[in-house]
């Protein structure tokens, strides 16, 4: 296991006076995420064994597997709903993500849509984005918050973003399960992450739905480093530049969408043939 | 002014305006009705009723601090009365040291029970009591340093759903045991009773009771206004949402346990006060206020009335007691009965409450 | 043929023993009917006596005459009813009478003698010393008569009354008993009298033997050897080893006493929480009418004992299928009356059910009313066994502890073996895949409910010996089971054993420490920072189904 590179009390200065995220997720390397030798087990069932991954800062990177292969649970390392067992992962050169709660790893850049979509339904889908929204979301100075003129504008910026601008007064429990996909797309993006991380974007979603969403997450990368499992070969294929495959929890084979169709070992374990 | 800026504002729902319009009617009424209009006049209000609508008012401010963490914080609690009591025995102990030497036993310091224990002293925890500021201080600090203790212990661990509601009963039912001892320093099973006067005003006197009465409307009002602030803030929003979405709201990057530990501690503190508005009213307070019973009554009344809207509660409260009143009286082995089908009907029938009623009526039609 | 000494002294013991009794015979045939009627006559008079000194010795010579009355007498002084009859100064036993006076029979001829005022008559007084010498001097008498557990009673009698003259009875019996129980009290006995002894070497002996034995004379006694200057070094020396051992004994026995007495509270635990770790772990439901279901069932073994009040033995036995039924019965009732149209809420099912509760309680106050009602205990449950000198079990606790394995080993066997089992292990794991799989979840739910409801009844019955059975029985059982299940971890039968077992021990070793009432809230404290530190119980469900 390799040192930490900074050490904790460092970690923890930013939480009390928060520079940019920026600056605080050193991204100096051109790699936004390592993850080394990460170890899950639950009742003896290893669901990540060993895994290593970099995400490259700016990045759309699609991560795919057959079911079991661990790609739930390591989004769960990521943000920090699981720990591991053994390994190191870092955001950025400074930021060890496992020594945070899920509150602070979501605040220091990180984003996450569930596999099944999950939006406040009992509030308008413009609260839906006034909540997700980068603030400070302490308890006093939320019981206080006002919204700002410029903040109004984010919001009415990302609706427009998700398509959902008409629906705005809505409560997000009347979406359909293609447009909630979407808000939850919002939700991140209010959240300003530098990495966004997106289980199953497009499933349950019709043709062109799945086309809009892919055109939104190629929009997406650049600005942020995007992070996709996804099961729909399509869809990996339509936004692909970098493909990551899981098996048994471990990296089976890393490259291009076509390099790794023609993978021997990656027909063998997942397509079955 | 003030009122007619409220009852304009959007700050209030329907619901809401009816509520402090009642209140305010009642406040004007009653007294008057009371301290003016002679004895033997049919608009004359009975000292009895003034102070029996006094007990209902504090009933529905503990509804409404129940209605804050149940019906927006999804925090089912079933020891709220534990605080409610807690809040009760702090007013209390002011009302047992204003005694002084009136008391059987006549001891300028001790209360009856500690004399009759042989006690020589004061325990420490009843010094500074004789002091209204203090004692108004500690109805508020005691509730709430105890929701703020359980609730960081168990908000923490995300305990949630039924362990929370069985834990907080847990709670309640220990501190029932616990005051019960005579060792305790509460009275025992006898608890705090035999008032004599609040800041020097006689208890026993029509005036005390109406003004006892007025400070109950008061703090009704003022209790559901400042809840309603809290639900209609972003706060009040975001405890929605960990309501409906714990783990989205975790990863938006609020600290759930935070706002949990909040709101339980500032519901809390509500429901001491209307505990302490309650024992001068009923004239005593013993361990039964901390039975699991009371509690799990006082979730009925908030089910009945409506959850997640806080005049809802307010009504539930008054209606169940209500009819609580009026049916121990009469008919008294036929109240468990009552009780028991109304928590049955309200839960597989009612989800919504009494003022959902027409909402239900409107979509089964539709 | 060997002859052993023991042998012999035993031998020549029994002869010298019998000669005595011989000549004691021979006395009684030399002396007419008449003699002995007189005789026996004056000694009961002369029982009016100054002093108690005097009257013990005039007991003790009445104690050996071999007249029908003398027991009777005796017994009679000791409660304090005989009295002299004012005017002819006959020796009476008299019975009080409500207006003050006194209904008497002539203590020697028991010839009636009809009332006499508040004044007619004065008592013959006793003080405590005397009263124990004279229960001393009964249990002599009895001492050869009455069953075994007869004879034990009058040995402590005799040690009690401290007559150092009763020992030589004590040794003459003990030749004649063969019961080994009795004759172990008898030499218990004899040691005590030998801690008086004036020989120091058979004091010492005793002393020494004194180690082992608990009885409460024997530790005060030694206590006083141990604090007495004027005895011997070695002697006190001895007294204070052998008081040592009591001592660790003494604990010992507590400490084992204390752990049986925390089994028996953790047996009825289990019994009442198992139950409702299998409703809870299959539906996800708390059934807040659990603990009216145990009362139900505490109900049943009550109805049925007053329906056959003459098969009192087996009634409880009958009592055990039908609790099942009955609890099992209405459990099934709340489910499909109640709980299935809250499915997936779970915080409104708990709410309803306490509304069940609170509906059951009050219909068994109307219908049996609010007072306790007493369950009778058959013969085979009462009692205690013995288990050593100052170590002993009570039957009834013992039974229950066994029926709690054995209620828990036919659940196992149900889970582990039955089709239901296995339905019921599938559901509980994951529902919706359970369905998926063509388990119909409403037939396991009716089953399941109607088993942890029967449990319920069952538990209720076992209670039902121990504690009133009154229209509260089952309230306090709900948040308990409650603790118990979560700290077992939901869903898991064995945790549910150990969890509820380990607290009863816990409580019960904290309650001499903190109270009764302050170890239940300690124990409750420690389940609120247990689950801060294992929110899933003891035994986890561990893996991704358990994440949902």
């Amino acid at each position: 296991m390799r040192e930490p590179l900074i050490n904790r009390d460092r970690v923890f200065e930013f939480l009390i006076e928060p520079p940019t995220r920026e600056e605080l997720v050193n991204t100096a390397g051109g790699v936004i995420l390592y993850l080394e030798d990460i170890t899950v087990s639950f009742d003896g069932f290893r669901a990540l064994n060993g895994l290593t991954l970099y995400i490259n800062t700016g990045e759309l990177r699609c991560i795919i597997g057959p079911n079991g292969a661990g790609k739930t649970t390591l989004m769960d390392v990521i943000t920090g709903k699981t720990r591991p067992d053994s390994g190191t992962a870092f955001f950025g050169q400074r930021v060890d993500l496992l020594r945070m709660s899920e509150p602070q790893i979501a605040s220091v850049g990180i984003g996450r849509k569930f596999q099944k979509p999950t939006v406040f339904e009992q509030h308008t889908i413009h609260t839906n984005l006034e909540l997700a929204m980068e603030a400070d979301k302490r308890v006093w100075p939320t019981l206080f918050h006002k919204l700002t003129g410029a903040q109004r504008d984010r919001i009415d910026e990302v609706l427009d973003l998700i398509g959902l601008k008409d629906l705005a007064r809505e409560r997000a429990g009347a979406l359909s399960h293609g447009q909630k996909q979407w808000l939850e797309i919002g939700i991140l993006l209010m959240q300003n992450p530098l990495l966004l991380l997106v289980d199953e974007p497009v499933a349950g979603m019709t043709q062109q739905e799945t086309e809009a969403t892919a055109a939104l997450l190629n929009r997406l990368a650049g600005d942020h480093s995007v992070v996709v499992v996804e099961h729909d070969m399509e869809f990996v294929r339509s936004i692909a530049r970098q493909v990551t495959v899981l098996h048994e929890g471990a990296v089976l084979a890393e490259g291009a969408f076509d390099d790794i169709q023609n993978n021997d070992r990656v027909r063998e374990v997942y397509l079955g043939s | 002014m003030i009122l007619n800026t409220l009852m304009k504002s959007e700050f209030l729902d329907r619901g809401g305006k009816v509520l402090l319009l009642v209140l305010l009617v009642m406040l004007i009424t009653v007294p008057a009705a009371n301290l003016l209009i002679p004895a033997d006049s049919f608009f004359h209000v009975s000292t009895y009723t003034v102070t029996l609508l006094g007990k209902y008012l504090c009933y529905a401010l503990l509804a409404i601090s129940l209605d804050l963490v149940w019906g927006y914080c999804g925090i089912l609690s079933l020891g709220h009365g534990a605080f409610f009591a807690l809040g009760g025995y702090a007013m209390g102990m002011y009302l047992m040291r204003q005694i002084g030497t009136r008391g059987v036993y006549g001891h300028p310091e001790l209360p009856d029970f500690m004399v009759f224990l042989n006690w020589e002293e004061l325990p420490w925890y009843w010094y500074g009591f004789d002091q209204f500021w203090l004692a108004m201080l500690m109805v508020m600090l005691v509730p709430g340093v105890l929701a703020f203790l359980f609730g960081w212990l168990a908000f923490r661990s995300r305990v949630s759903g039924v362990y929370l509601s069985i834990m907080t009963q847990a709670l309640t039912y220990a501190l029932m045991l616990a005051f019960f001892r005579n060792e305790m320093g509460f009275g025992g099973n006898n608890g705090l009773t035999d008032f004599k006067e609040i800041l020097g005003a006689s208890l026993q006197s029509d005036v005390t009771r109406v003004m006892l009465f007025v400070c109950s409307v008061a703090a009704l009002a003022l209790g559901y206004l400042v809840c309603r602030f809290i639900v209609t803030s972003k706060l009040g929003q975001v405890v929605t949402a960990v309501r409906d979405a714990e783990s989205r709201t975790r990863f938006i990057g609020y600290r759930v346990e935070r706002y949990q530990v909040w709101v339980f501690t500032v519901s809390a503190v509500i429901a001491g006060i209307a505990g302490a508005l309650y024992v001068p009213q009923v004239g005593i307070i013993n361990p039964s206020e901390f039975q699991p019973l009371n509690s799990i009554e006082l979730v009925v009344w908030v089910a009945l009335g409506g959850r997640a809207t806080l005049y809802g509660a307010a009504l539930g409260a008054g209606v169940v007691n209500y009819f609580k009143t009026v049916l121990t009286g009469a008919l008294p082995e036929v109240w468990l009965f009552v009780l028991g089908a109304l928590f049955v009907l309200v839960t597989t029938t009612l989800p919504k409450g009494l003022v959902g009623i027409r909402d239900q009526l409107r979509r089964s039609h539709a | 043929m060997p002859v052993s000494p023991i042998t012999i002294r035993s031998w020549l013991l029994a002869s010298l023993a019998g000669l005595s009794c011989l000549m004691a015979t021979g006395h009684t045939l030399a002396a007419t009917a008449a003699d002995i009627e007189s005789e026996f006559a004056r000694t009961v008079t002369s029982l009016y006596a100054d002093s108690y000194d005097e009257k013990a010795s005039i007991a003790a010579s009445l104690a050996e005459m071999e007249h029908p009355r003398v027991d009777l007498i005796l017994s009679a002084l000791i409660e304090g009813n005989l009295y002299r009859e004012r005017r002819t100064d006959v020796i009476v036993i008299a019975r009080s009478l409500d207006d003050g006076g006194y209904h008497l029979t002539d203590a020697v001829t028991g010839e009636d003698m009809g009332d006499v005022g508040r004044r007619g008559a004065r008592k013959i007084s006793v003080n405590n010393s005397l009263r124990r010498q004279l229960k001393g001097l009964v249990a002599g008498r009895q001492l050869n008569v009455g069953s075994p557990s007869d004879r034990i009673a009058a040995i402590e009698d005799i040690v009690n009354a401290g007559d150092e003259e009763l020992s030589d009875v004590l040794r003459a019996r003990a030749e004649k008993e063969n019961d080994p129980d009795v004759l172990e009290a008898i030499s218990i006995a004899l040691i005590i009298f030998d801690l008086d002894a004036v020989d120091e070497a058979r004091k010492l002996a005793a002393v020494e033997a004194s180690a082992t034995n608990l009885h409460p004379l024997v530790r005060r006694k030694l206590t006083a050897i141990a604090a007495d200057e004027s005895e011997v070094d070695e002697l006190r020396a001895a007294a204070k080893t052998s008081l040592a051992e009591i001592t660790r004994r003494v604990e010992r026995y507590q400490m084992v006493e204390t752990l049986f007495f925390g089994l028996s509270l953790g047996s009825i635990l289990v019994l009442a929480a198992i139950g409702l770790s299998i409703t809870f772990g299959v539906m996800g439901v708390i059934n807040m009418a659990h603990g009216e279901l145990i009362m139900l069932g505490a109900y049943t073994t009550y109805v049925i004992q007053t329906v056959f009040p003459n098969a009192l033995e087996y009634s409880l036995l009958l009592a055990i299928p039908a609790a099942f039924v009955v609890s099992g019965l209405v459990g099934i009732a709340i489910e499909r009356g109640v709980i299935r149209f809250l499915y997936g809420r779970p915080l409104e099912t708990l709410l309803a059910t306490f509304g069940v509760s609170l509906i059951l309680q009050q219909a068994v106050r109307t219908i049996f009313s609010p007072l306790n009602r007493a369950v009778a205990t058959p013969e085979w449950m009462s009692g205690s066994l013995q288990v050593a000198q100052g170590l002993s079990i009570t039957y009834n606790r013992l039974y229950i502890f066994i029926f709690a394995l054995l209620v828990f080993a036919a659940l196992q066997a149900i889970l582990r073996r039955t089709r239901l089992g296995l339905e019921v292990r599938a559901v509980t794991q994951n529902r919706d895949m359970a369905r998926a799989m063509g388990i119909r979840n409403t037939r396991v739910d009716i089953m399941t409910f109607g088993l942890g409801s029967g449990i319920a009844g069952v538990a209720g019955v076992a209670l039902s010996q121990l504690t009133n059975v009154g229209p509260n029985l089952g309230q306090g059982y709900i948040v308990d089971s409650f603790m118990v299940v979560v700290f077992g971890g939901v869903g898991n039968l064995w945790g549910t054993l150990v969890a509820g077992l380990s607290l009863g021990i816990v409580n019960k070793f904290l309650e001499p420490e903190a109270g009764a009432v302050m170890a239940k809230i300690l124990v409750l404290i420690f389940i609120i920072l247990f689950i801060q530190k294992r929110p899933r119980g003891l035994f986890p469900q561990k893996g991704r189904a358990a994440d949902g």
